[in-house]
């Protein structure tokens, strides 16, 4: 019954797992960029969650109304400002400024907000629980879960749906022909950041919900969305939301083995993976 | 006769290569222009320097009146320049149709019915339309090149620039690519072709000009471009090589 129990726990998990990596999964999708700094974009997400509530004396979720299109708004204008002056043939450049663009958001939290953990309350919320059977499954996990799926659909929709998904898709494809179709690479980018970004913001209320969080905790998040991503395979979404399952799963049967196991039953998983299908469980079709 | 294009003293040199040397030519609203010339001999750069994947070391390019030297190439895209490629060059990802309507909607800036309108049009224009929801990275060849021209009418270009789009096709299929560039450029579209397949250029082209070591050494009505020593003397090289 325990395993019973952990299996559904890790699946709730990894919804959040799966918000963590969409945004990773997207940006790499579309620019090849790899953003080591997207674990403290969840934090400053989360921080910036616990600031409105703080202002606003609002509920978390309803902050989600302002952090997200601010959220949005800081991944256009760093896209446009910085990150798009880094691509090219080399990869090594957008490496080097994402991890630095990581030490500053540390060090700018640190220095705005003090390395004392802090939460967010969302009341009632929080502890609330269903009974299916004999399990009892959180609200919150639920509402997370439900949160995965809702986001990763409607990425789906925008990249395959609509006129700014074929603009990705295009520049994705062939960024030199993709221009002379009359599309801005530049502004292209700043769209899938923004749209990344505003992801990550869900993601990051979610996060200060559910734990404590302080400046630090970033590195972390960020070795959660690549496992997820990685685990998935590249380029494909909802492979990332089987991907932050499979994770979640790991961690919490890892977890009632012995308590001391959580985070070294995922990375287990994640190199078991890796060694097995090096591309991922499904990789997309490329060709 | 107004001037949709003008190209004044265009150079361009990758060190010790130069593709384009003082390139100057115009051409009128409405025209069709044939360039020839050697492999090598900067053709395909002079697109990419109207297009504006590549910028000129020095000169100047006015299209419409306006001097665009300066704008991106999506900017100009948007202006009304599209191009075909030698080698295509699909999304390959993306279906047939999707690779029209990204010219349709972000180069034409249609919305969203017409573009599907016009996409339809084209495609089957084009005698695309049966493979409108395949992938285009699984296309032949010669479906390759139809698409190429596709996307290039879905951006409802005033200045067309089509790149060896005969090359490698039958005579049956360059018949028919005839016929359909004819009843582009009879719409008004302004052209400028290059092409080894001498014959399709003849059908369509109304002036020639002859490309080598990216320099200008002639220009004029075809026959008589086609009587002249340089053109018999590149020609001639060509068919002993190939």
């Amino acid at each position: 019954m325990d395993l019973v129990n952990a299996v559904v726990q890790g699946t709730l998990l990894g919804g959040l797992y799966a918000l963590f990596a969409a945004g990773l999964s997207l940006i790499f999708g579309v620019m090849r960029l790899v953003n080591i700094a997207h674990g403290d974009l969840i934090v400053l997400a989360a921080y910036l969650g616990l600031t409105t509530t703080a202002a606003l004396g609002v509920h978390p979720l309803v902050a989600l109304i302002v952090v997200v299109p601010a959220m949005a708004g800081i991944g256009y204008v760093l896209q446009r400002a910085v990150l798009n002056h880094t691509l090219g043939d080399d990869i090594l450049p957008p490496l080097l400024v994402t991890f630095g663009l990581s030490v500053i958001i540390q060090n700018a939290l640190l220095e705005g907000y003090s390395a004392d953990p802090q939460k967010m309350d969302a009341g009632a919320l929080e502890t609330a629980s269903v009974a299916l059977g004999p399990l009892s499954l959180g609200v919150l996990p639920l509402l997370t879960f439900a949160f995965a799926i809702a986001v990763i659909a409607g990425l789906q929709w925008v990249f395959y749906r609509t006129p700014l998904g074929r603009a990705f898709r295009a520049t994705s494809d062939n960024q030199d022909i993709a221009q002379l179709m009359g599309l801005n690479k530049r502004h292209v980018f700043g769209m899938a950041m923004a749209l990344a970004l505003a992801v990550t913001a869900v993601a990051g209320i979610l996060l200060g919900i559910r734990t404590s969080f302080d400046p630090s905790v970033g590195g972390g998040r960020l070795i959660f969305g690549f496992e997820a991503v990685i685990i998935g395979g590249l380029g494909n979404l909802w492979g990332t939301l089987v991907g932050g399952v499979i994770l979640g799963v790991a961690q919490t049967v890892g977890a009632t083995i012995n308590p001391g196991w959580q985070l070294l039953a995922g990375h287990i998983a994640f190199l078991v993976i890796l060694a097995v299908r090096p591309n991922g469980l499904f990789p997309r079709i490329s060709g | 006769m107004t001037q949709i294009l003008q190209l004044d003293g265009l150079s361009k040199a990758f060190g010790a290569v130069t593709v384009a040397d003082s390139l100057s030519y115009a051409l009128n609203e409405g025209e069709a222009l044939g360039v020839l010339g050697p492999n090598g001999a900067g053709k395909t750069s002079m697109f990419n320097l109207i297009t504006g994947t590549l910028q000129p070391n020095s000169g100047r390019i006015t299209f419409a009146g306006e001097d665009i030297t300066s704008h991106s190439a999506a900017r100009r895209s948007r202006s009304g320049i599209a191009r075909s490629f030698q080698v295509p060059q699909p999304f390959t990802h993306m279906t047939v149709f999707e690779n029209a309507m990204v010219a349709a909607t972000q180069s034409a800036g249609l919305r969203r019915h017409e573009a599907e309108r016009l996409c339809i049009d084209v495609l089957e224009q084009t005698e695309l339309l049966d493979k409108a929801n395949d992938r285009a990275g699984g296309l032949t060849l010669l479906n390759r090149k139809r698409l190429e021209l596709t996307r290039a009418l879905c951006a409802k270009p005033r200045l067309l620039l089509l790149d060896e789009i005969a090359g490698g096709l039958t005579e049956a299929e360059c018949t028919s690519l005839i016929a359909t560039i004819k009843s582009i450029h009879a719409s008004g579209v302004s052209i400028i072709w290059i092409e080894h397949v001498v014959h399709a250029l003849m059908a369509v082209v109304e002036r020639l000009i002859v490309i080598d070591f990216g320099k200008k050494i002639a220009e004029g009505a075809p026959k008589s471009i086609m009587e002249s020593p340089e053109v018999q003397e590149i020609y001639l090289g060509i068919e002993a090589d190939a």
